[in-house]
């Protein structure tokens, strides 16, 4: 028998073809051998991969953390969790998912759920979240980011709900003269503060996040505070005269006080390093940056200031957002089954259940990790109340600096985040804020025009 | 054509013990990992970049559509002249620099071993860790690492990567350290085939250090020096590590290139890339390189023959 080289060669692709497909097949089976039941088998014994703490934290974090999962899989002896250090960001996530290396439950901030379900990346998640007995507690506002056009609930609300507050070091208010529990309440004040902290302590007095889409997130803070919005329907709206003023009061802190330092270049995490360290009067940021503070920067708790940031204009409001649980789409059902189990356990239970609040607290009490932090509500206000009275003896934050944030966040007005294209419109203006911080002589108009252009492209983009 | 017609007529068996099959067999590895991560990827980049695509659904064919949206791109023009202007910069300050220290050091008599490891030395660092370095020396305030130095000749201090003037030249100055001690390797070994009775009969001729420099060793590195010429600027005009770990394109994309924007739009929106765009953006960079390699050849084949 004689067979000419191409009919070789189309041999030993047909066997690698059907090898291939066998592969294919056999994963595939794997893949769909877990039934469909949303109720996890006793005699099942899952691994379930999650998110942990911030890079970087500190050991005694971590063994908080460590202390938590010996108590979870206590209570549940066939799962095994892993944790795995995590922290957003929006350059890293779209690479880690596409990738496959995000675990198997993760954190997603509110803007990102809707797109992640309409691109089928994340797992339904009802049918397990419905075997809470507090599934239909949730704030409806927080818990329509995570729903699909199904009504179903993908992603479900977690942690860090915030509102953004001012953030200011107490030591540096002191050295500069200024009186730490009377801080600024107009931007008038802010300056003013900042100069003097500036002049008399040699740091910056005021600092401001410009990179991976912080920026944006920071400018439309400020453009919030006075009145403005990023978005009018599908129509951006970047060149409103409150974006203007929260940019000429940057360029003045900048370029007519000198009040802002030398760094100019922040991130999420590198601003917290900058305050922590002491290098930095005044930052907005999430209220509920203590903890990470605390966990990673290792930040003096008496140096630490939270107070609202100061509001001008008729609409002027409060941006608010907060992260959220989701499980990837790959998960298998006992997967999703365990999981549900672990965000109920490691992010929602403390707040419905005085035992897992009391618990939670003396875990973290236990490993000098922060108790206390002010969020805002999961559920209703009441049982946010009701949950601080729970934890109150545990209570190791230092709450009487923060109570110009505290006694006041409940009465301002909040303002979600851009609703379309979030991270893009953010993205566009991070050149912005970093042109007005480091070039004397740019022109915001023009800026804010050809930002605007881009945020329109990419609205426009995602249909 | 003979061995053609002579092979079809052969059975697989005698292909096989006429060492055919062996030969294969040590082509295949190669074959593999080429076709596997070289040649495939090339492939499916152009094909992903006429397709609308998450990595998660079916593709939809798009046309130009990626194309007219990456040529529309407002900040396409910047990342082109900023790119331009890296590589530019790359060339008047990197391209001498490791020429200029591989004659040095070809030409000193004593601890030449030496002087070669420390010039290679950057190179072993990994990247990140030595950006991660020079993020620190290029703090901007006055208590920085180059600041206090230029301070006490009374210079500075400069606000390095905050400037969007100064931004780029502190990349190209970074990068230059980081690339040089490759290519001064690769002069060094040039330099070694230059045969001595050249430099002997300048001398007699009654030649200086520069002169000999000018006349006997950039005649004899010519051919390396047009392929590390091309290999610069392709390696220049693909720069990325350096705008995406220093500055992220920043300030106000003053670093802004064309690699870094293909890498944000396949991967900086934290809501799936836009991949067609982004391959799309880099098949046109691989063509006008491809171009760029031939036309520069062509032109300087001449030269390297002489």
């Amino acid at each position: 028998m004689k067979y000419s080289r191409t009919t070789l060669a189309f041999a030993i692709v047909g066997v690698l073809a059907l090898s291939g497909t066998l592969v294919a097949c056999s994963s595939g089976d794997k893949n769909n051998n877990s039934g469909s039941s949303t109720t996890l088998d006793p005699n099942t014994k899952v691994t379930l991969n999650v998110v942990g703490l911030l890079p970087g934290s500190k050991p005694e974090a971590q063994q908080a953390l460590a202390d938590l999962v010996t108590q979870f899989q206590t209570a549940n002896p066939n799962i095994t969790v892993k944790t795995h250090d995590y922290e957003w960001k929006a350059t890293t996530f779209a690479a880690d998912l596409a990738g496959g290396t995000l675990p198997t439950v993760f954190e997603i901030p509110f803007t990102d759920a809707k797109t992640l379900i309409a691109n089928q990346q994340i797992s339904d998640m009802q049918a397990y979240l419905s075997q809470l007995s507090y599934a239909s507690s949730f704030n409806k506002n927080l818990l329509q980011y995570g729903q699909g056009d199904n009504g179903d609930v993908y992603a479900i609300p977690a942690k860090s709900v915030y509102a953004i507050g001012l953030h200011y070091n107490r030591d540096l208010f002191t050295q500069a003269g200024l009186d730490p529990s009377k801080p600024p309440t107009t931007w008038d004040e802010v300056r003013a503060d900042a100069k003097a902290i500036a002049t008399k302590t040699g740091q910056a007095g005021f600092a401001q996040m410009s990179q991976d889409a912080t920026g944006g997130w920071q400018l439309t803070v400020d453009t919030y505070a006075r009145g403005g919005r990023m978005e009018d329907g599908k129509k951006a709206t970047l060149t409103n005269d409150a974006t203007k003023a929260a940019l000429q009061f940057l360029k003045d802190l900048r370029w007519t006080d000198n009040s802002m330092g030398a760094n100019f270049s922040y991130d999420w995490s590198g601003i917290n390093q900058a305050f922590a360290a002491g290098k930095i009067g005044m930052y907005t940021s999430g209220q509920d940056v203590y903890t990470s503070l605390v966990q990673t920067n290792n930040i003096n708790p008496k140096s630490y200031g939270l107070t609202m940031i100061p509001l001008s204009g008729g609409d002027s409001g409060v941006l608010g957002g907060g992260t959220m649980a989701a499980v990837s789409s790959k998960a298998t059902n006992n997967e999703k089954a365990a999981a549900v189990k672990w965000i109920d356990f490691y992010y929602l239970s403390k707040y419905t259940n005085q035992a897992a609040a009391v618990k939670n607290a003396q875990t973290q009490v236990a490993s000098k990790q922060p108790v206390g932090t002010p969020e805002l509500p999961i559920f209703s206000q009441a049982q946010y109340q009701q949950y601080e009275d729970w934890i109150k003896p545990y209570v190791n934050v230092p709450l009487d600096q923060m109570t110009t944030f505290t006694s006041n966040v409940f009465s301002a007005k909040l303002v979600n985040e851009p609703a379309v294209a979030t991270q893009d419109v953010y993205k566009s203006l991070d050149p912005v804020v970093q042109a007005v911080l480091t070039n004397k002589d740019a022109n915001i108009d023009q800026l804010l025009s050809d930002a605007n252009s881009k945020a329109q492209r990419a609205i426009d983009s995602a249909g | 054509m003979s061995a053609t017609g002579a092979g079809r007529r052969r059975s697989p068996v005698t292909w096989a013990k006429r060492g055919g099959l062996s030969s294969v067999v040590f082509a295949l590895p190669v074959l593999v990992v080429f076709g596997v991560f070289s040649w495939w990827p090339i492939v499916r980049s152009v094909v992903m970049s006429f397709q609308k695509t998450n990595l998660v659904g079916s593709p939809r064919w798009v046309g130009w559509h990626n194309f007219v949206f990456v040529l529309t791109d407002p900040d396409l023009p910047t990342a082109i002249r900023n790119t331009l202007y890296f590589a530019l910069l790359a060339l008047v300050i990197g391209y001498p620099v490791p020429l200029v220290t591989a004659v040095l050091i070809s030409s000193v008599r004593r601890y030449k071993g030496l002087y070669s490891v420390l010039a290679y030395l950057p190179v072993v660092v990994p990247p990140v860790v030595a950006v991660l370095l020079w993020k620190f020396f290029y703090d901007g305030s006055a208590q920085g690492v180059f600041n206090t130095i230029l301070r006490w000749v009374g210079l500075g201090p400069y606000s390095w990567l905050s400037s969007p003037s100064l931004a780029m030249p502190s990349l190209v100055i970074e990068a230059t350290w980081a690339a040089a001690g490759g290519t001064v390797i690769i002069y060094l070994a040039a330099l070694i085939g230059v045969p001595d009775e050249l430099y002997d009969a300048a001398e007699v001729d009654g030649a200086g250090i520069w002169q000999r420099v000018w006349h006997v060793t950039m005649p004899q590195l010519r051919g390396v020096l047009l392929i590390t010429f091309i290999l610069q600027i392709i390696g220049t005009v693909q720069v990325f590590l350096e705008p995406y770990l220093f500055t992220d394109g920043g300030p106000a994309n003053a670093t802004l290139t064309i690699l870094l924007m293909i890498y944000n739009y396949a991967f900086a929106r934290s809501l799936g890339g836009n991949y067609g765009a982004a391959t799309a953006l880099s098949v046109m960079l691989a063509a006008f390189l491809a171009v760029l390699s031939l036309v520069y050849f062509k032109l300087t084949s001449r030269w390297s023959k002489s």
